[in-house]
């Protein structure tokens, strides 16, 4: 079917001529890469699907025991890892929606003719385009209780951002919203540029609010596009490390990705941290299904 | 195709070629160790070794939190990379029980470095397990917390007048954990930015539990029974209730933003004026009396851990001893190097240079207790120093303690007791789950 479809190559070309098939050069450019995918992604996959039952630890020389559902059973009744999830979704509910509303705003603002719009756009962009890191380090600079520019600009006299317990994550995340909010308006803009224009034409003719014709043509035709955005957004905010890693180290910014790392790299628990890195990976696979069928919804509509 | 696959080919070999043949030609070790200044001072030392010997040793390092992390990972992979470590004494169950490090048992008696070195050192960062005549490590940096203070602050007229009509005794070191909290609470001034205490927060490695352990211990306290595993009514006793209200107590005169402090925060304390006295490791004191690096080092001044109400005074230990990992390819020059480095001359060196020797016969001199103003507490505070489990599982429990104490340090959840039970049975399960208690 794949070679039927595939065109033929040009009888002149430089490959033609040292004899090369159709087919060798699709496995030439296609071999590669599935040899890759499965050497660093399933053949881990399936290994630490393995080792998910056992009790192995990598810091230790004993052979792994075989210990059945014991690993996924004691993780999903331990109170510290549910807290650890309900954190984790918290932060993706804060910083998600801050992105969307932050982004799609910026998106409508930027969708009319004004000038230096092609710069202005690039400017916006630039947070996204910063290392995560650098980003942590510079963000904790900013909100430093005694010097940070912050609470200097905000007046907030010593108000601590970071090592107020109840307070760390929003900080987090606002850092998360600022960084990624560009994504979000980049995909909108291109949302609401495809968006065509006698739609609007025609609701002004019928005289149509402007809140109407936002909620009524701007929104349902963005949306699929916007959908993608929410996606990518959520499975990445799902698995944060770097920002809170760094930011802050209070328990209630302990996303599960941060627990999972000291499972897996400070205590050497290999064998549980497998069964925890499933477990992450089913939800995030049952949250990214949720929003794929309502895409496909939205899609159709 | 053919013809410039070859040459590629050549020229790839060529290059492997070469790597492997400038490798080959020099002898050279690796320490590994974390990111500090003693980290630079021992480089100093070993270049003098080089010198010597023509071996060339270069201390790698890597940030503190990522210290156990990198090591570990090394280990795991069996990796060669380092020809030895200079790792945390907690390390020592965890390594030798894996086969990580050289059983240096052997060296230790032929060298008769139980006498030579000060016995603290030898029980918490060479012998494993505990009483067991077996060693792994050479003691190589002595360390334990202690305090500095503002004695600029504490030698004011007018503030010792006020101390005394508030306290109803003498400004002074705090002879007692009672003193250091009426002293942190006196001088704990928000609205003139000027705070009590610098104490240890961070929960990411074992600032915190470091921290926590100085109460426990000089409140008469223990962690556990390190021969039995026994936790139960020891971790949760009364004084260990009352010494983790003590600590809690003194967060509450702390900057602000102090969540987080390690070391970097809490000399920082000390240099920006912010606090009246700040805990930290000897380790760290060099740059406290340097003036480059402290503008009020002339008015800097040094303390041991002061005694809990029943005067059991004591300190948590840190420090280092050097192993030789299982997995190096020049174990025999490292053996060598670990020759040279327990050389009374050597180790004389290494205090001058900025380490804190272990070396019995160093630190007992007038030569080294005078050397600097904090010396001689150090010496003092060397005799006095307990330190965490050393059990393999000891990640695991440092951060069962962290999840445990630090909501109730930094964030007021639950009570003093209520954590030490739930710690208590943190603890004890996980004793059970690597069969250590029945």
């Amino acid at each position: 079917m794949a070679t039927a479809v595939m065109t033929t190559l040009d009888p002149k070309s430089r490959s033609a001529a040292r004899g090369m098939s159709d087919l060798s050069i699709r496995n030439l450019f296609i071999i590669p890469t599935i040899v890759f995918l499965i050497v660093f992604n399933i053949f881990p996959l399936l290994y630490s699907l393995g080792y998910s039952f056992t009790d192995f630890r990598a810091s230790s020389p004993a052979a792994a025991n075989f210990v059945g559902l014991q690993n996924y059973r004691e993780l999903l009744n331990d109170p510290f890892i549910w807290s650890n999830f309900a954190i984790t979704a918290k932060y993706v509910i804060v910083s998600v929606v801050g992105q969307v509303i932050v982004g799609f705003g910026v998106a409508l603002l930027l969708n009319r003719d004004i000038p230096l719009k092609g710069l202005l756009t690039t400017l916006l962009l630039l947070p996204m385009m910063l290392s995560m890191a650098v980003v942590g380090l510079f963000w904790k600079l900013l909100y430093d209780p005694s010097f940070g520019i912050i609470n200097y600009t905000l007046g907030l006299g010593s108000f601590e951002w970071l090592s107020n317990p109840d307070m760390a994550l929003y900080a987090v995340a606002i850092t998360d919203i600022w960084m990624w909010s560009p994504f979000v308006m980049l995909l909108s803009l291109a949302g609401l540029s495809a968006v065509p224009k006698h739609l609007y034409e025609a609701a002004a003719i019928d005289r149509a609010g402007s809140f109407y014709t936002f909620f009524r043509i701007t929104l349902p035709l963005v949306a699929p596009i916007l959908m993608i955005a929410i996606i990518f957004r959520t499975m990445e905010a799902f698995k944060t490390f770097d920002l809170a890693y760094i930011l802050t180290s209070q328990p209630t910014t302990e996303v599960i990705s941060i627990r999972l790392y000291k499972m897996a790299f400070q205590e050497w628990q290999t064998g549980r941290s497998c069964a925890l890195a499933y477990i992450v990976l089913i939800m995030i696979l049952a949250i990214t299904n949720i929003y794929v069928k309502y895409l496909n919804k939205v899609k159709e509509r | 195709m053919r013809k410039t696959m070859t040459s590629m080919l050549a020229g790839i070999g060529l290059v492997l070629a070469c790597g492997t043949s400038v490798y080959a030609q020099d002898k050279e070790l690796t320490i590994f160790w974390a990111e500090w200044d003693p980290a630079n001072y021992l480089q100093e030392l070993v270049n003098l070794y080089e010198a010597e010997s023509g071996v060339k040793v270069t201390v790698e390092t890597t940030p503190w939190p990522d210290f156990q992390t990198k090591a570990f990972t090394e280990f795991n992979a069996r990796g060669s990379a380092y020809d030895m470590v200079v790792g945390d004494s907690q390390w020592i169950g965890a390594a030798s029980e894996a086969g990580h490090y050289v059983d240096l048992t052997d060296f230790f008696n032929k060298h008769n470095l139980k006498e030579v070195m000060a016995p603290a050192t030898v029980k918490y960062y060479a012998e494993y397990p505990s009483n067991s005549g077996k060693y792994w490590s050479i003691p190589a940096e002595g360390d334990a917390v202690g305090w500095s203070y503002r004695k600029d602050w504490f030698e004011d007229p007018k503030e010792m007048e006020a101390f005394k009509a508030k306290y109803g005794y003498d400004l002074g070191v705090p002879k007692d954990w009672k003193q250091l909290r009426d002293i942190a609470e006196f001088f704990h001034r928000p609205d003139e930015k000027r705070y009590g205490v610098a104490i240890y927060t961070d929960n990411s490695y074992d600032a915190l539990v470091m921290g926590v352990e100085n109460a426990i211990f000089s409140f008469g306290g223990e962690l556990g029974d390190y021969a039995t595993y026994k936790v139960d009514g020891i971790i949760n006793s009364e004084q260990n209730v009352k010494a983790l209200e003590a600590y809690k107590e003194l967060y509450s005169f702390t900057p602000p933003g102090w969540a987080k402090a390690f070391f970097i925060e809490d000399n920082q304390a000390i240099t920006e004026n912010l606090a009246a006295m700040s805990m930290n490791y000897f380790a760290f004191f060099p740059a406290l009396i340097n003036e480059a690096s402290n503008p009020n080092a002339k008015a800097t001044g040094f303390f041991a851990n002061p005694p809990g109400p029943n005067g059991d005074q004591f300190a948590a230990l840190g420090g280092q001893g050097i192993s030789v990992i299982s997995y190096s390819e020049n174990q025999e020059e490292a053996m060598k190097f670990l020759e040279w480095f327990i050389k009374d001359e050597t180790q004389k060196k290494w205090a001058e240079l900025g380490g804190y020797t272990a070396s019995a016969k160093v630190l007992e001199s007038p030569e080294f207790q005078n050397a600097t103003p904090y010396n001689k507490a150090f010496y003092e505070t060397m005799f006095k120093v307990k330190d965490f489990w050393a059990t393999p599982e000891y990640a695991e429990l440092l951060i069962q303690m962290n999840q445990r104490v630090y909501p109730y340090i930094t964030g007021n959840q639950g009570t003093a007791k209520e954590v030490l039970d739930a710690l208590a049975a943190d603890w004890n399960a996980t004793f059970k789950k690597y069969n250590r208690v029945k």
